[in-house]
């Protein structure tokens, strides 16, 4: 029974440090699918996350902390947009450009303002998303085996999470089943038939970027307004690269990348679990291994030994009209 | 948008355009200099004072400038492949681990002189290792470069963790580092130098090395533009379907030019590693890898603008850290809004102002020539 209740735990962390991974990973499945290559997942989530502690601690509200967020994050998503849309620029180069602005700027507006290096003050829980107990969740929490799973690890998380996983069916039906999904994929495919079609190639580049930058503004209020208390100091940490290996993991596919999240969050959480507990058999296991291995597992993807990843045929490329 | 029509001169192509791109990007960083209630124009002049003012402030500019000659000209060689490599972090990294493993085995017994060479061959031979994995997945399977450079250097910063803390740090010592090397491993100063044309250096950390990362941006100027694995390497990045009509090997020539380029990243690790600290620390390379796609980006991957870029940058380094004493809401993270900024406006839209300078020239100059794809982009994506 302990080793249930232990593992329900470790699931129940499992989905609190995958929802960000996968807010950010549906952020660039919008973006890439549409054809526009993002790197700078890492930088709109850290902005996103300092926007939400700023204004989460002048208004003491986590809606406006959230919409702070969104807003901040699609500023640069649009930044993006001009970059490698408008300009043609390097979609690679601008991603780069958008991380270091937004590491940068974060620290030395957090320091100005808030003189604590670089961090917020600490968020007290009216400004934040706290938890939500779901219905009944008290009621069946004695029920052997059903009940610790729906107390611990369906209900109590902020609606944040409940949000990133909702969106995955969410994202599954607009990219497969709405029209704006179809043209954003063949966009991403072959923007010269969109053209064709009559269909502006770079407004709906643009529509694309702006997704990606809302979810990632979302990621970022989840990590500072909801995980956390505040925001940190280079706090995202990576995040938006692992996102970003779970999207290669998944193939560019909604469904796959929640489970590829997923994946990513246990390793992550289950590191945090073994810190300085040894296991048998195998011994004390090294907390960097554990660090690496979602890049590990997405090199040996990439090099095929785990299927073929393919992205989206018109990534990277901008769209130049032939004359 | 209207296709531009006239061709730059050259000087308005490599001077002038760059210099735009450059201003509105400092101009840009000035605005986040005056949201945090300071002066731009006190900051500029505090900047320039603390990196030149002084014979020290000279010695650490000319210091950092030596880890971004190397990582630019890293970035720069795969740039003109075709080849984004944003991996200099992870390579120098894993370079460091070849300079330190002479510099302890080999530093009490050889004098520097003979260390030093070995050094430069295995902190090279180990960047050029940590860059082969990409390469060939690059080249075979086709998987993005970015994405796995990206991917090894966090993997590059958990292995040196564990390879530091596990083997290499000294029983008796609990800071993560490797102990202090043998005289063999310590690189000359080049304060000698400096004194000699009336500066005084004392304590700054510039060492010989700085005179390789010179010696390096030549021979990469000959290699690019003076040989023939130069030629292919350039063809490739101009057009991979040229290269290969024209039978150069694609799998070997990018593998090679991501060698080159791992191998110049793992040298920039002497520098801190053997020239400044003596010994191993954790996270020396500190951004140098990144500030490295700036560089190159500014000094559009050629060499010789590649080492002025490096001196701008190691003159923002330098001059940062003296800002932060007069103006404490302004720390070193302001150097990396600016290499932010600099790669957004000369490297992602580097067109932006192109169009308009096209037009203006188009006014003045009577000539009407097509224009050309633009060199120093880093072509495929």
């Amino acid at each position: 029974m302990e080793l249930f209740i232990t593992f329900i735990q470790l699931f129940d962390m499992t989905i609190r440090l995958s929802a960000p991974l996968l807010l950010a990973c549906l952020a660039g499945l919008y973006s890439e699918r549409a054809g526009v290559f993002d790197i700078g997942l890492e930088g709109k989530m850290l902005a996103g996350a300092f926007a939400a502690g700023a204004v989460a601690t002048w208004f003491g509200s986590a809606p406006l902390a959230l919409a702070a967020a969104v807003v901040v994050s699609i500023a640069l998503s649009l930044v993006h947009g001009f970059a490698s849309i408008t300009h043609r620029g390097n979609q690679i180069v601008s991603g780069v450009a958008i991380n270091f602005i937004a590491a940068g700027t974060t620290v030395i507006l957090g320091q100005a303002w808030f003189h604590q290096g670089g961090r917020t003050p600490s968020l007290p829980n009216s400004a934040r998303f706290t938890p939500i107990n779901l219905p009944g969740a008290e009621a069946v929490r004695d029920v052997p085996i059903l009940g610790p799973i729906y107390f611990e690890l369906i209900s109590g998380h902020s609606i944040l999470v409940y949000l990133a996983f909702l969106l995955v069916p969410f994202t599954w039906w607009v990219l497969f089943r709405t029209r704006f999904g179809l043209r954003l994929r063949a966009v991403g495919e072959n923007p010269a038939a969109v053209d064709t079609a009559g269909i502006s190639v770079s407004w709906l580049r643009y529509r694309a970027v702006i997704c990606c930058g809302l979810l990632c503004g979302v990621a970022g209020a989840y990590l500072a307004a909801a995980q956390g208390a505040g925001f940190v100091k280079d706090m995202t940490a990576g995040k938006g690269y692992i996102a970003l290996a779970a999207l290669i993991f998944a193939k560019w596919r909604p469904v796959q990348a929640m489970y590829a999240c997923l994946l990513f969050g246990f390793l992550d959480a289950l590191g945090i679990r073994l810190q300085g507990q040894p296991l048998p058999l195998i011994g004390e296991v090294p907390v960097q291994l554990m660090q690496a291995l979602p890049y590990v597992l997405t090199i040996i993807l990439l090099a095929g030994f785990i299927g073929k990843a393919i992205p989206p045929k018109a990534g990277g490329v901008a769209y130049v009209k032939e004359r | 948008m209207s296709q531009p029509f006239a061709k730059l001169p050259a000087w308005a192509d490599y001077g002038l355009l760059p210099l735009i791109n450059l201003v509105v990007a400092f101009l840009v960083a000035g605005l986040v200099v005056l949201l945090v209630g300071e002066s731009p124009i006190d900051a500029a002049i505090l900047m320039v004072k603390g990196a030149f003012g002084s014979g020290d402030g000279v010695g650490y500019t000319l210091y950092y400038a030596t880890n971004f000659i190397f990582t630019g000209l890293c970035v720069a060689i795969a740039f003109h492949c075709g080849l984004f490599n944003i991996g200099g972090e992870g390579q120098a990294y894993i370079g460091g681990l070849g300079a330190a493993l002479v510099g302890l085995s080999l530093g009490d017994v050889l004098p520097w002189w003979l260390a030093f060479p070995l050094a430069i061959a295995a902190s090279a031979i180990a960047g050029a290792l940590w860059a082969l994995i990409p390469a060939w997945l690059q080249a075979k399977r086709g998987s993005h470069v970015v994405i796995t450079t990206i991917m090894f250097n966090f993997i590059a910063a958990s292995i040196m963790v564990s390879i530091v803390v596990n083997f290499l740090r000294p029983a008796n010592v609990q800071a993560p580092e490797t102990r202090v090397f043998g005289e063999g491993g310590q690189l000359p100063g080049l304060g000698w130098l400096l004194n000699g044309i009336g500066l005084d250096m004392r304590s700054a950390p510039l060492n010989i090395s700085f005179l390789l990362a010179l010696l390096a941006a030549f021979l990469v100027w000959v290699l690019i533009w003076r040989t023939k694995l130069g030629y292919e390497i350039r063809t490739m990045g101009f057009s991979p379907k040229a290269a290969r009509y024209a039978g150069i090997g694609e799998m070997r020539i990018i593998i090679i030019a991501m060698l080159i380029s791992g191998a110049l990243a793992g040298m920039m690790a002497l520098n801190p590693v053997m020239g400044a600290q003596h010994r191993l620390q954790l996270d020396f390379v500190a951004g140098a890898g990144f500030v490295g796609i700036a560089v190159a980006l500014m000094g559009r991957s050629h060499p010789f603008g590649i080492v002025l870029a490096a001196i701008l940058f190691g003159m923002l380094y330098q001059g940062g850290a003296e800002i932060a004493f007069d103006m404490p809401n302004i720390s070193r993270d302001m150097i990396v809004i600016i290499q932010g900024l600099v790669i957004l406006f000369a490297g992602a839209l580097e067109h932006m102002f192109r169009p308009t300078l096209q037009r203006i020239f188009h006014a003045f100059g009577p000539k009407a020539t097509p224009i050309q794809p633009n060199a120093a982009a880093p072509g495929r994506q």
